[in-house]
C-alpha cells in the first residue's frame, strides 16, 4: 500500500497566530483533513462502543435490580449465582450444541453447494441468486415461516407422513426442536457461506489440479491435498464469523421456541435476555454477557491460533 | 497408446464430465427447491382464503387479496412499515457518510495513531452486541431514549465493518491520482468528494446495501427499545403480532405479514446482486 506525500514540505513552518487557513501550509491542511475527519467517528467509537463496554463490566460487579435502588458492589456475587443457576448452565451447554453442530453443518452444506456451482455452466447465476435469498431476508420473518412448515399440520408433516416417516412433533420435541431451529440457522446462511467459498475456489490456480491430474491423482484426492488446504484461509474465516454467529443464537430461538420446550432450546443470549428484560435483573445479566464476551474472545484466539498456524505450514 | 484407444478413453472421460454435471444439476435443483419452497408456500398461503390453509396444495383455488386488505386495515403494519423504511434509510446515509470518510483516511494517509484507532475500531467487531445492549438501554432509559427514532438509531450510525470495507477498496485507488489533483491545487475535501467517492462508486453500492437490509432486519435492539405499537419496526411488530396469535386462522395474517417484510428486501436483493455478491466476496477474502 503506497500512502501520501509525495510532495515534500518546507521545513517545518510554526503556525503562528493570525496566519489564517488560507495561509496554512500543505501538511497543516492535511493534518486538519485527517483529525478533522476522524473526529465524529472516533467520538462515535468511544461514546457508544468503548465505554459500554467498561459500564458492563462496572454493572456486573454490582447487585443492579429493581429492589436495589443503590447498586451496591458485590464483587463476583453475581458470576457465582450464575454458575450455580442450572438454567443458565443449561443454556450454556444448549450454546455448546448450537455451536458445535451448526458450525460443521454450516461449513460442508455450503462448500458442497460451491463445488455443485463449481461443475456446471449454465444457470449458474440462476443458482447462486436463489441459494443467496434466503441470507438477506428477515430472521424474524424465516422463523415464523418454519413455525408455519414444521407445525403438527403442516406441509413437512404431510410430506413426511407420505415418506412413512410417521407424525413428527418437531418443535414441540425437546430432543429435535434444537436441531430444527439449527437446520433454519443453516439454511439461511448457505448461500452466505457459499459465496465465500466460491471466492476462495477461484483463488485456486488451475494449473495445481492440472498437474495432479497428470500425475494420476483422482478426484477426491486432488480435492483433499489441493482444494481443502488452499481453501484454509477462506475456511478460517468461516469458521470464526460462524461462531461468533452461532453463539449469539437469539432470535430464531425466541421466535421458533420461545426457548422451550423444558428449556431445550434456550441460548445464552436468550437467557441474558429474559434476565435483562423480563426480571429486570441487570447486574446478572450483565454479568453474563461478560462470560459470552469471554468465551467468544477465548474460541476466537484459539481458532486463530490453530487454524492459523495451520494454514503457514502448509 | 492406440488411436482407438485413446478415443474409447476420451469418450469415456466425456460421458463422465457430462453424467458427473448432470448429478451437479440434480443435486443444485433439489436444494434450489428447499430453499425456494419456503417463500412460497409463504406467499401461496397469504393468498388462501381461511378454510384452504391447511390444504396441501400450493396453489389456492381461490385467489384473495383480502389478506393484505385487513392487514393494512386492521393492524399497524403500515406504520411499521413506514417505520422500518425511515430508520433504515437514515442509517444507510449517517453510515455511508461516516465509514467512507473513515475509511479513506486509514486508507490513504499515514499519521501519528493510525494503527491504535483502526485496532480499536476492528476490536469493536469481536464484542458481543449482548453486551453493548445492557448500558445503551440504562443510559437510553433515563436519557429519555426509549421509544423514540433517536433510541432506535443511536448504535447503528457508524458501523466498524462499514469502515473496513471502505478502507479495503479505498486502498485500491491510485495515490498518484490523488497527489496528482493536490499538485493542481485542490483542497483534501475537494480530493475525497470529487475523485475518491466517485472512483469507488461500488463500494457505496454494497455498503448502502448491506446497511439497508441489515437495519431493515435487525431484532434485538428495536424490540428492546421500542415499547408502543406505533414505534416498532417491521420485525418487532412481526414477532409482536405473531406471538399475539392465539388461533391458527392468524397463520394467514402471519404468512401475510412475512411475505410484506421479506418481498421488498427479495426485489432490493435481485436488483443489486452484482454489487452484494461482489461486496461480500470481497471483504471475504481480505
Amino acid at each position: 500500500m503506497r500512502t501520501t506525500g509525495v510532495i515534500p514540505s518546507r521545513p517545518k513552518r510554526r503556525l503562528w497566530f493570525g496566519s489564517g487557513i488560507g495561509r496554512l501550509n500543505y501538511r497543516h491542511k492535511q493534518r486538519l483533513f485527517i483529525y478533522g475527519g476522524l473526529l465524529i467517528p472516533l467520538l462515535y467509537f468511544v461514546v457508544i462502543r468503548i465505554l459500554p463496554i467498561l459500564y458492563s463490566f462496572n454493572v456486573s460487579f454490582r447487585e443492579w435490580g429493581m429492589l436495589s435502588p443503590d447498586k451496591p458492589f458485590v464483587g463476583f456475587d453475581n458470576y457465582a449465582t450464575l454458575l450455580s443457576d442450572s438454567l443458565f448452565l443449561k443454556s450454556l451447554v444448549n450454546t455448546g450444541i448450537y455451536v458445535v453442530v451448526g458450525v460443521p453443518a454450516q461449513l460442508i452444506a455450503g462448500l458442497i453447494v460451491a463445488l455443485l456451482l463449481q461443475q456446471v455452466v449454465k444457470l449458474r447465476g440462476l443458482f447462486r441468486t436463489a441459494y443467496f435469498i434466503p441470507y438477506v431476508t428477515s430472521v424474524v420473518a424465516v422463523s415464523w415461516i418454519f413455525r408455519w412448515l414444521l407445525m403438527k399440520n403442516g406441509i413437512v408433516n404431510a410430506l413426511f407422513i407420505e415418506l412413512g416417516l410417521g407424525p413428527q412433533s418437531f418443535l414441540y420435541s425437546p430432543s429435535q426442536a434444537i436441531f430444527w431451529i439449527i437446520a433454519v440457522m443453516v439454511w439461511q446462511n448457505i448461500g452466505f457461506q457459499m459465496l465465500i467459498f466460491l471466492a476462495g475456489l477461484q483463488n485456486i490456480p488451475k494449473l495445481y489440479y492440472e498437474a495432479a491430474a497428470i500425475d494420476g491423482a483422482t478426484g477426491w484426492q486432488r480435492f483433499v491435498h489441493i482444494t481443502i488446504p488452499l481453501l484454509n484461509p477462506v475456511m478460517l474465516l468461516s469458521v470464526v464469523m460462524a461462531s461468533i454467529g452461532f453463539l449469539q443464537s437469539f432470535t430464531q430461538v425466541l421466535n421458533m421456541t420461545g426457548g422451550g420446550p423444558l428449556d431445550s432450546t434456550i441460548s445464552v443470549v436468550l437467557h441474558i435476555y429474559n434476565l435483562a428484560f423480563k426480571s429486570f435483573d441487570m447486574g446478572l445479566a450483565s454479568a453474563a454477557t461478560v462470560i459470552l464476551f469471554v468465551i467468544i474472545f477465548m474460541l476466537t484466539l484459539v481458532q486463530l491460533k490453530v487454524l492459523g498456524s495451520r494454514f503457514q505450514q502448509e | 497408446m492406440s488411436i482407438s484407444a485413446a478415443w474409447a478413453d476420451t469418450r469415456t472421460t466425456l460421458r463422465w464430465k457430462r453424467s458427473g454435471s448432470l448429478i451437479s444439476y440434480g443435486l443444485l435443483t433439489l436444494g434450489l427447491g428447499l430453499m425456494v419452497f419456503p417463500f412460497l408456500w409463504m406467499i401461496s398461503t397469504s393468498f388462501k382464503t381461511l378454510d384452504e390453509i391447511y390444504s396441501l396444495s400450493l396453489i389456492p383455488s381461490r385467489v384473495t387479496w383480502d389478506n393484505y386488505a385487513a392487514i393494512f386495515q386492521g393492524t399497524p403494519f403500515p406504520r411499521w412499515m413506514l417505520n422500518s423504511l425511515y430508520v433504515a434509510v437514515i442509517a444507510t446515509v449517517s453510515v455511508c457518510v461516516f465509514d467512507s470518510i473513515t475509511g479513506y483516511i486509514l486508507a490513504k494517509f499515514t499519521f501519528w495513531g493510525k494503527q491504535v484507532i483502526f485496532v480499536l475500531i476492528l476490536s469493536t467487531l469481536m464484542v458481543p452486541t449482548e453486551m453493548l445492549i445492557i448500558p445503551w438501554y440504562l443510559v437510553s432509559s433515563s436519557f429519555n431514549g426509549m421509544d423514540t427514532y433517536w433510541g432506535i438509531l443511536f448504535p447503528g450510525l457508524i458501523s466498524g465493518f462499514g469502515i473496513f470495507l471502505m478502507k479495503q477498496f479505498m486502498e485500491s485507488l491510485p495515490s498518484e491520482l490523488l497527489d496528482a489533483a493536490r499538485i493542481d491545487g485542490m483542497g483534501e475535501w475537494g480530493i475525497f468528494l470529487r475523485i475518491a467517492v466517485p472512483l469507488v462508486r461500488p463500494a457505496f453500492a454494497t455498503l448502502c446495501i448491506l446497511t439497508f437490509l441489515g437495519s431493515w432486519n435487525s431484532f434485538i435492539w428495536p424490540l428492546i427499545i421500542t415499547q408502543s405499537e406505533e414505534m416498532f419496526t417491521i420485525p418487532v411488530g412481526m414477532a409482536f403480532f405473531s406471538s399475539e396469535a392465539k388461533d391458527s386462522s392468524n397463520w394467514v395474517q402471519i404468512m401475510t405479514g412475512a411475505t410484506l417484510s421479506v418481498l421488498p428486501l427479495i426485489v432490493l436483493f435481485l436488483c443489486f446482486q452484482k454489487q452484494i455478491i461482489r461486496g461480500i466476496a470481497t471483504t471475504g477474502l481480505k
